[in-house]
């Protein structure tokens, strides 16, 4: 028993971050139809930019965060959208895939060869007391990044469905041609997505440097685990990428312990390919489409 | 038509050859880019920092070393062609690679063409292969791994163990190496626990551990999954000791895991923090030059490029040939070769030998606890 | 304008005889690795580029090949029956993946070939009983033909080369033949297509399980010429690495993933001068070059070309002929 909740505890703290990731790839698909190979790169990323702040403008925590939070707006929302997904927007979905492959190889590089290619501690941001919970260990760290995503994914669902601007949003990426004639910004709607999705990314590159060091390669596994965890939860729903990155997180450690490790990445694909065949909307997706 | 064709370009390799000898050329094959940058670089520092000191030193026999350097980008195949390259380049010695699985690979290139080669790799394999040209800068994993599981034995009195291990060409020569010598000391081992390669969650791993009943865990990673397996351990309060190689209680891993390190413990072939003048001094002067502490691998390049200059002397010219032909069955002391920086001894399939350490993990600190003897 | 085209086919054929003559071996070795990529990108190319699938799985594919090659080749098996036995497993496991996943319209092929190659490289890893596991298999036999050994590297190039031009008279063929004309109507307008009677969806599924079976040649070729596979030369990233050949040289063009094979892999031996930045120059290359000509380096070259042309000339057959 204490093994279980062991497991499924550990599995939805190291989920929870899955999902920031995931759901920023699945707003990201809705807003431009962009399939982002480099996500896992652009949570890799903003720890660096914290790191930057902390050792060489010698900043303290909270004020280096804020730094990478800006410069992940600026580089990873702003100039992302502008130089790499306008211009390629009318090619069709394909030219854009490679060249987020590209950017991803580009990010990597330039961290490894800037920075430097062995993994960084990275600071942690909250107490690492441990509690025992019925025979299992969970860590302070563990509750508070699980609430700090529910929170953040919880925050977005809200600004989407309640405010003026969430709503122009929606209608952006379900019809942008309609929103268009109705008076909505599209392109600053679009705009805003790629800026929620920087925000994410830091967020979760903050969250989780602590507890997985800050390394170049690190979106390698990254970028793979948000994908499926998006492919799984529906493609089409911020609640199907946050359901898709949890049950990715339980999946991969119950597979550890009872299954078999040699093949516990297995396992997470295998539910991907069965989802694709027997429900390819996703758990959580729509049958129709686009919509946030 | 192939004979010609044949005979007319080994006719012109072999003029190139001749002619490019006007300096000492040494070819620098390691990871640079992909999964092995880290431990690449670090060799590649190691080698790179040695050259310049015997360049400053008036170089070797006279003559002044220049480097070239091929990325394998930890890709067999690549590592095979740049090996090749630098063979077409004319090099008189090649350092690297430091992964095995290329290493494996490439070397018999470096034997066709008979270039000695000094690899950074530790698994067993390499030196089972009848391969004159090869030699370790580090003892291999056959070797270090029986010395640890007598001292676990003896000393620790163990008898049940966990073993974890990366499911990589690497920690598997350290996870058969360790299968094969358990059974010599009445070790047996009740979970084996594979990972994969830059793994970051190691909750379950450690849980399997930690309720399997053992009395220590036995940890084969890599330097960075060994800090994320050590504090996931500290976090679940494993309670057991833990037991590795360098990869587990290296200057990295304890830079990255924090207090979490403390306690681990292990066998390490080189070390940074040894008693040894000459090596503190090496260490200090390499984190002056390139910024960060070096780990094994640095030290590894480096000792090969003194190896490389001290036998060249002793042989008077800059031959390959000799130079292969005298590693064999040498032994090298820091009297006559001070760059090696320990005694060092190589033997007749170029494997090596040297002292090595057995150390904790204290306050941040490698303490060393026992002097083992080369084997 | 045929003897023009033929003058310049006969012309590259035989720069491609002589191009190892009097070269070291690491460059008869570069141009080997060249040949080989270049037929397993000209199978991608024609899921990609003719039948606008994504396939992740190129490097997947290449691993089958090059796994079933060696395996039987070091049985003592001659190596055309084990590069036969490569090829139609791939095209059999081709159509096996494709035909669930391309019941589900857009991008699924592209994510169950994703999930393929990576639970490939797990099965390679694991079972270790049959492919050696993480230390891989080594020494494979180079095969020799009538008695002619391809033990040297010069004699292996021309091996190559005979197994590359083959396959791209197979190519050839088959976009020629009217099953492959077929995919350009595919192509400009699938709609119209369908009401002519294509049956996209089979189209579709046989264009990637043939490009599946030159990813298994390519590897059946791979297992001689290095001697030594590991299932991490098989990994997703080698299958992003000939994705990004197809489309940087052109996808949609005969000649596109043969220019672009050159391209990975020459250029970091031009950028070597850079040493480490190497990686990013091309990665922002690359960027540079789909913001600006989503057609690849062949796009790119033929916008300008056009660009210098006065209008009325007979732009076709120029465009052709750039193509050689």
């Amino acid at each position: 028993m204490a093994e279980l909740i062991q497991i499924l505890v550990s599995g939805l703290a190291a989920g929870s971050i899955y999902a920031l990731a995931a759901v920023g790839f699945t707003l990201l698909w809705q807003a431009s139809q962009t399939i982002n190979f480099a996500q896992g790169e652009f949570v890799m990323l903003p720890a660096f930019f914290v790191l930057v702040g902390v050792h060489f403008l010698g900043l303290p925590l909270w004020p280096a965060i804020f730094f990478g939070l800006l410069l992940s707006l600026l580089i990873l929302g702003v100039a992302f959208k502008r130089l790499i997904v306008e211009p390629m927007l009318p090619h069709g979905t394909l030219p854009l895939v490679i060249a987020t492959i590209a950017l991803g190889l580009l990010l990597k590089e330039s961290v490894k060869e800037f920075y430097g290619a062995t993994a960084q501690p990275f600071p942690a941001i909250f107490p690492q007391t441990v509690y025992n919970v019925m025979g299992a260990s969970v860590s302070l760290q563990d509750i508070c990044n699980l609430a700090v995503s529910m929170l953040a994914i919880g925050g977005l669902q809200l600004f989407l469905s309640r405010t003026r601007t969430g709503r122009c949003m929606q209608a952006s990426a379900q019809n942008p041609a309609v929103a268009e004639i109705l008076g909505v910004n599209v392109k600053r709607m679009v705009l805003y997505t790629f800026l929620i999705n920087a925000a994410l990314a830091t967020i979760a590159s903050v969250l989780i440097s602590p507890i997985y060091l800050a390394k170049f390669s690190n979106g390698e596994t990254l970028g793979l685990v948000a994908f499926i965890a998006a492919i799984v939860g529906g493609f089409n729903q911020i609640r199907g990428a946050l359901v898709g990155g949890l049950l990715i997180g339980v999946i991969d450690n119950l597979s550890a312990v009872y299954i078999s490790a040699e093949y516990r990445a297995a396992m997470p694909l295998l539910l991907l390919i069965a989802i694709i065949l027997l429900r390819p909307q996703g758990l959580l997706g729509t049958k129709e489409g686009r919509s946030v | 038509m192939f004979k010609t064709l044949c005979s007319t370009a080994a006719v012109a390799l072999a003029l190139s050859a001749t002619s490019a000898l006007a300096e000492v050329k040494i070819g620098s094959i390691v990871e640079l880019s992909g999964a092995g940058a880290a431990a690449g670089t670090n060799f590649r520092d190691g080698v790179h920092m040695a050259f310049e000191e015997i360049n400053a030193a008036g170089g070797i026999l006279g003559e002044q070393v220049s480097i070239t350097e091929y990325d394998s980008q930890t890709d067999p195949q690549v590592s095979r062609a740049m090996v090749q390259k630098a063979i077409d380049d004319g090099v008189y010695a090649i350092t690297g690679t430091v992964f095995s699985s290329s290493t494996i690979v490439n070397m018999l290139v470096a034997q066709q063409a008979g270039i000695p080669q000094f690899t950074g790799s530790e698994a067993p394999k390499i030196t089972q292969m009848n391969n004159p040209y090869i030699f370790r800068t580090a003892f291999g994993s056959q070797k270090g791994i029986p010395k640890m599981t007598k001292y676990m034995a003896e000393e620790m009195g163990i008898k049940k163990v966990a073993v974890v291990w990366a499911n990589t060409e690497f920690g598997k020569g350290g996870h058969s190496a360790f299968v094969d010598e358990v059974g010599n000391h009445g070790i047996e081992i009740i979970a084996d626990i594979p990972t994969e390669q830059a793994q970051t969650d190691f909750s379950a791993d450690v849980l399997k551990a930690k309720n399997s009943g053992a009395d220590a865990v036995f940890v084969y990673l890599t330097e960075e999954e060994s800090a994320r397996f050590l504090r996931e351990a500290q976090k679940q309060s494993i309670g057991l000791p833990m037991i590795g190689e360098t990869t587990l209680i290296g200057a990295k891993v304890i830079e990255l895991a924090g207090d979490a390190a403390n306690g681990a413990m292990g066998h390490v072939g080189l070390t940074a923090d040894a008693d040894i003048p000459a090596m503190t001094d090496m260490v200090a002067r390499f984190t002056a030059q390139f910024k960060y502490t070096p780990d094994h691998n640095a030290i590894k390049g480096y000792t090969a490029a003194y190896a490389i200059k001290c036998v060249t002397e002793k042989n008077g010219k800059v031959d390959s040939q000799a130079l292969a032909d005298a590693m064999h069955g040498l032994k090298l002391t820091v009297a006559e070769c001070p760059g090696v920086l320990m005694d060092v001894s190589w033997d007749e399939t170029g494997e090596m030998s040297r002292e090595s350490f057995f150390v904790e993990v204290q306050d941040g600190k490698q303490t060393i606890k026992a002097v083992l003897p080369p084997n | 304008m045929k003897h023009l085209k033929l003058l310049l086919l006969s012309l590259a054929i035989g720069a491609l005889v002589v191009a190892p003559i009097g070269q070291g071996n690491y460059i008869i070795y570069t141009l080997c690795s060249w040949l080989l990529f270049s037929i397993s990108a000209m199978g991608l190319n024609l899921t990609l580029g003719y039948a606008g699938q994504v396939s992740l799985a190129q490097a997947g594919f290449m691993g089958i090949g090059a796994y079933i090659t060696a395996l039987m080749t070091l049985a003592g098996i001659h190596w055309i029956v084990a590069a036969g036995v490569s090829i139609s497993t791939c095209f059999a496991v081709g159509l096996l993946l494709g035909y669930p996943a391309l019941r589900v319209q857009h991008h699924f092929l592209a994510f169950v070939t994703l999930a393929f190659n990576t639970l490939l490289f797990l099965v390679l890893r694991n079972e270790e009983e049959i492919t050696g596991g993480s230390f891989g298999l080594v020494g494979m036999p180079r095969p020799s033909f009538f008695g002619i050994s391809t033990n040297s590297n010069l004699a292996f190039y021309y091996f190559s080369l005979a197994c590359f031009l083959t396959a791209v008279a197979v190519m050839w063929w088959i976009l020629r033949s009217p099953w492959g004309r077929s995919f350009k109507a595919l192509r400009e307008n699938p709609i119209r297509a369908e009401s002519l009677g294509l049956k996209i969806r089979r189209q579709t599924l046989l264009a990637f399980a043939i490009g599946s079976a030159f990813g298994g040649l390519a590897g059946a070729m791979q297992a001689p010429l290095v001697q030594f596979i590991e299932p991490g030369s098989f990994a997703l990233v080698h299958s992003l690495k000939i994705l990004l050949m197809v489309v940087v040289g052109g996808s949609g063009y005969f000649y596109g993933p043969m220019l672009g094979a050159a391209v990975v892999i020459l250029l970091p031996e031009v950028l070597r001068f850079t040493e480490g930045y190497y990686l990013i120059i091309y990665s922002a290359l690359v960027i540079v070059l789909m913001v600006f000509s989503p057609n690849g380096l062949i796009g790119a070259g033929q916008k300008i070309w056009t660009k210098f042309r006065p209008k009325h000339e007979e732009r076709r057959d120029m465009q052709k002929g750039f193509q050689l």
